[in-house]
């Protein structure tokens, strides 16, 4: 019997690893972001029923942005560059070679 | 030679999901911050996907079937046991076993996010996760239930357990009639993750 994957995209595998590392160096506490997902979770819950893939994980992502942007961990202009910095990176990059914002 | 892409040629990578790029972008800014160290994110995917997983809590179960006394510690407080057998850490700080019996058939959800016995279980499964079920399984347990293949005497209640982000559940499933002289590892092979949460029996795989 093959286990299922534990996550279905490498992106949930990241987001997931980075907020358990974040919360066990102490940025914040694991009930404070459960309350806070939770929070999301309902709210995007009005609109749709989630069905717990990648619709969960954004939720997550958009937890996780939030709270760190409130405790000033970081601000959301620099992550809106810097998501723009891999987005021009990735179409700069031939196909095959490593993708890196240092150019 | 052609090649695998069905459409056309990518002249540059191919570009992830906008939320793959805003992962990508926190944790840049991070690791630039010095708040995050790469090799520990590699590490903890690299626990979750291939070290820890529902076979653990298979063997909790495994053992309070097989020895009287270890379940009745493991009923009474679970947190020391299963902290002896390395099942610890992440989630897994507080921990209530809640066993079925012919009268009861216990049930986990989380009706607030997605809160669950990693070190016992690992990473939910998307259906834990789903909104369907985090609803459905407390107003409608036995609904749940069935979709699941699983149908109980009408006499057997059915008690449905909220996680939070301080108390999780494993749920001991009933022992297979028919199982004894087994050993610890064929045991194991009757304990499925679902029935684990209660959406499932324990029984051949």
């Amino acid at each position: 019997m093959r286990p299922e994957p534990a996550f279905e995209a490498p992106w949930h595998a990241q987001l997931f690893a980075l907020t358990v590392h974040l919360n066990e160096t102490g940025v914040f506490a694991w009930p404070d972001w459960a309350t806070r997902f939770g929070a999301t979770l309902k709210r995007r819950g009005l609109e749709k029923d989630l069905n717990g893939g990648d619709d969960y994980f954004e939720a997550w992502l958009e937890t996780l942005e939030a709270l760190l942007t409130e405790t000033g961990a970081t601000e959301a202009a620099a992550l809106a560059e810097m998501r723009a910095a891999w987005k021009a990176a990735y179409l700069r990059t031939p196909h095959g070679q490593p993708v890196t914002i240092k150019a | 030679m052609p090649h695998d892409h069905s459409d056309h040629d990518h002249p540059h990578s191919l570009l992830p999901p906008d939320p793959a790029l805003r992962v990508k972008a926190l944790e840049t800014i991070l690791t630039q911050k010095g708040l995050v160290d790469a090799a520990a994110l590699d590490e903890i995917i690299d626990t979750y996907e291939n070290r820890i997983g529902p076979r653990n809590g298979a063997q909790v179960v495994a053992r309070a079937w097989a020895d009287p006394e270890f379940k009745a510690a493991l009923l009474a407080d679970a947190d020391p046991v299963l902290a002896e057998l390395g099942f610890y850490g992440r989630q897994g700080e507080h921990m209530v076993v809640v066993e079925n019996t012919d009268a009861v058939h216990n049930m986990v959800v989380c009706t607030l996010c997605s809160c669950y016995p990693w070190p016992l279980l690992g990473i939910p499964p998307g259906w834990y996760k789903s909104d369907a079920y985090r609803a459905r399984a407390v107003r409608e347990p036995r609904k749940v239930l069935a979709d699941f293949g699983v149908t109980l005497p009408a006499d057997c209640a059915v008690r449905v357990w909220d996680s939070t982000a301080e108390v999780r559940y494993l749920v001991l499933p009933q022992r297979p009639v028919g199982t004894e002289g087994l050993d610890e590892a064929a045991l194991m092979d009757l304990v499925s993750r679902d029935s684990m949460i209660g959406c499932g029996l324990a029984g051949p795989q």
